[in-house]
């Protein structure tokens, strides 16, 4: 086979003749400039890609779209790495390649999230009105009512839940980092904590059912005890990406910190901190992100309400998981007004959840070190 | 200002790895000391022990003495926190705190300490450190931008105003111009030829040089192989190690024989 790397060799490789120095014959290969495709071919290729790709899908009879855009890739991939190889040579064709794959990937990727939010938008529009934040359950049998309570309630036991974990997990992965040296305790530490990320929700459900049947007896259901379900939860990820975030704090800052006669303690509370304040903050931003959406233990923990319940310590409680789970779960009658309810608050959810992530983003930059 | 440090029979440890052995050193108030010798023989970790910051390195012990101004400083009651307090140091890499401005970087060591004073005294405080370390004119413009926006040599001149701020007795520089170009070594160096009236200055370099043109004495670290321990092979007046030091490693090592 003739690489374009190989022809342009013979090419350039002018015998040294005349000086009498033995020179050995240098290959300026790599300094040449190699012919490469003009910048529409991709887009060419692809075009007639997709066509050709069409053809083929119609003449397998009946027509699928899936069929079309897997047969439109695979051409395109083909297509261009064999031209790239011809005119490129083997390392831009395998550029070429790997591009396409990359992208495919990312696309194939994209596509469950795109199809999620358009679904749940789409859906969930229907109710996003006004009844719908200022009317709870209480009473309404059919079309109408709203999830005030549980938009309440997820607002009340999440909180609950980050005000219990927060400081536990700071303070946990301010040990691990800056006070453990790797200890056995440090290690076994490190070693439960990732074991926790990995639980089941609903085992961090039934360990705070239990744990509250075994204290009150059996069949309480209330907010709190959801919110120490969701705190099982919080924890682990809120040690994890606060010691990630407080590890890259350079160890120099530390010592320059020490060489000015500042205690340990101090040199944690204003140096180490502050410097990574962003991330911590934002770390902790996507671990109330994660465990809002939480169905399963809160399911079991807390009950279902249909009226607002601000008192996390007595009476059952709705968050929007729960009620959208039970909307669609057990329908009344209407049916529709019920599943419509459950798309909105999906909606909802998705919302909040969004809104978390843009305060996350915010924070990291507000608190990200300047340079000028 | 400016106190003598005395090392006698210093032996300095990482865990059971005798890293230092031996050292017997003497340096005398408000001169600038050279450490110098080849990589891995123990000037930086001697120089560390000096402020106690080498006990941070979890195992790191020491064993001898060490004393600034005939006090022990690794004595039973010593606070390391007092130490660094009256021993600053300059790094390898500057390191001025990411999160803080200008300003807040020279008196980070009052500020991290809870040390109260009036505005008008920290002002005074920041321009007197800036104009020590040769930096007020550069930046007495933008005393409230971020520190780490200065170029390399001004951020490394900023921590050197950063450990004056504190008015310590002695310096410590653990090759400061390794990261720095030329133009902003000849500055630091000219730096610390002001610094010496003030301070004890004791400095770590790879560069001879340099040793030659800033230092009044010079201490020559070896290290027999791999490892064995660093030991001081010979300390005299900066002129003396390099014309015509007692030691043939000594002579070896500033000819350029090795290392």
């Amino acid at each position: 086979m003739s690489t374009g790397t190989e022809r342009n060799r013979t090419d350039t490789e002018a015998p040294v003749t005349g000086t009498g120095l033995e020179v050995p014959a240098v290959t300026p290969t790599v300094l040449h400039r190699q012919a490469s495709l003009p910048s529409w071919a991709p887009w060419g290729v692809l075009v007639a890609a997709v066509a050709v790709g069409a053809g083929l899908t119609a003449l397998a009879g009946g027509f699928s779209v899936g069929l079309w855009v897997f047969l439109s890739v695979v051409l395109y991939a083909v297509v261009t790495y064999a031209a790239s190889r011809v005119v490129e040579g083997r390392r831009r064709a395998t550029d070429r390649l790997v591009t396409v794959l990359v992208t495919s990937a990312f696309l194939v990727a994209m596509l469950p999230l795109l199809s999620v939010l358009y679904t749940v938008v789409s859906q969930g529009w229907a109710r996003l009105d006004a009844t719908f934040f200022t009317n709870s359950m209480r009473g309404v049998v059919g079309v109408g009512g709203g999830a005030l309570h549980a938009i309440q309630g997820t607002l009340v036991i999440t909180a609950l839940a980050a005000v219990m974990s927060i400081p536990i997990g700071l303070l946990t992965a301010i040990y691990l980092v800056e006070y453990a040296n790797n200890s056995r305790l440090a290690r076994a530490i490190t070693f439960f904590v990732d074991v926790m990320t990995g639980i089941p929700s609903i085992v961090a459900g039934l360990f705070a059912y239990a744990l509250f049947a075994l204290l009150l007896g059996p069949g309480v259901r209330f907010g709190f005890v959801g919110a120490v379900a969701l705190m099982v939860l919080m924890v682990p990820i809120v040690v994890r990406s606060t010691e990630e975030m407080l590890k890259i704090v350079p160890n120099e800052l530390r010592e320059a910190s020490y060489a000015l006669g500042v205690p340990k303690w101090r040199t944690i509370l204003k140096i180490v901190i502050p410097t990574t304040a962003g991330g911590i903050a934002t770390g902790i931003t996507l671990a109330i992100a994660r465990v809002i959406g939480e169905t399963a233990p809160l399911l079991i923990t807390t009950g279902y309400a249909l009226g607002v319940n601000l008192n996390p310590f007595s009476g059952p409680m709705t968050t929007l998981p729960v009620f959208s789970y039970y909307s669609y779960a057990v329908p009344g009658i209407p049916r529709e007004a019920f599943i419509d309810r459950a798309w909105t608050a999906a909606l909802m959810l998705m919302v909040i959840v969004m809104v978390l992530n843009v305060v996350a983003r915010l924070i990291s930059r507000i608190f990200a070190p300047k340079t000028r | 200002m400016g106190k003598s440090v005395e090392a006698k029979d210093l032996n300095i440890y990482y865990g059971s790895f005798l890293a230092v052995e031996g050292v017997n050193m003497s340096i005398k108030p408000k001169t600038v000391t050279a450490l110098i010798g080849p990589s891995g023989c123990g000037k930086s970790t001697f120089l560390r022990s000096i402020n106690r910051m080498h006990e941070n390195i979890p195992g790191a012990r020491v064993e001898g003495k060490l004393e600034l101004d005939g006090q022990d400083l690794y004595g039973a009651n010593v606070d390391p926190v007092g130490v660094r307090r009256q021993i600053g140091m300059v790094f390898q890499r500057p390191n001025p705190f990411p999160t803080m401005s200008i300003y807040d970087n020279v008196i980070a060591g009052m500020k991290l300490n809870n040390k109260k004073a009036s505005k008008a005294e920290f002002d005074d405080t920041v321009e007197r450190s800036l104009r020590g370390a040769n930096l007020w004119n550069e930046v007495k413009d933008r005393l409230d931008k971020p520190g780490s926006g200065l170029s390399g040599g001004q951020q490394q001149r900023l921590c050197i105003a950063r450990a004056i701020a504190v008015r310590p007795d002695v310096l410590l520089m653990d090759e400061p111009c390794s990261a720095l170009d030329p133009i902003s070594t000849l500055a630091i160096e000219d730096l610390i030829n002001e610094l010496k009236n003030d301070y004890t200055i004791v400095i770590v370099t790879h560069n001879m040089q340099q040793a030659a043109r800033v230092s009044d004495f010079t201490g020559f670290f070896n290290i027999e192989g791999t490892g064995k321990p660093g030991k001081l092979v010979e300390i005299d007046e900066t002129k003396t190690i390099f014309s015509q030091p007692k030691q043939k490693a000594t002579e070896d090592y500033v000819s350029g024989r090795f290392g």
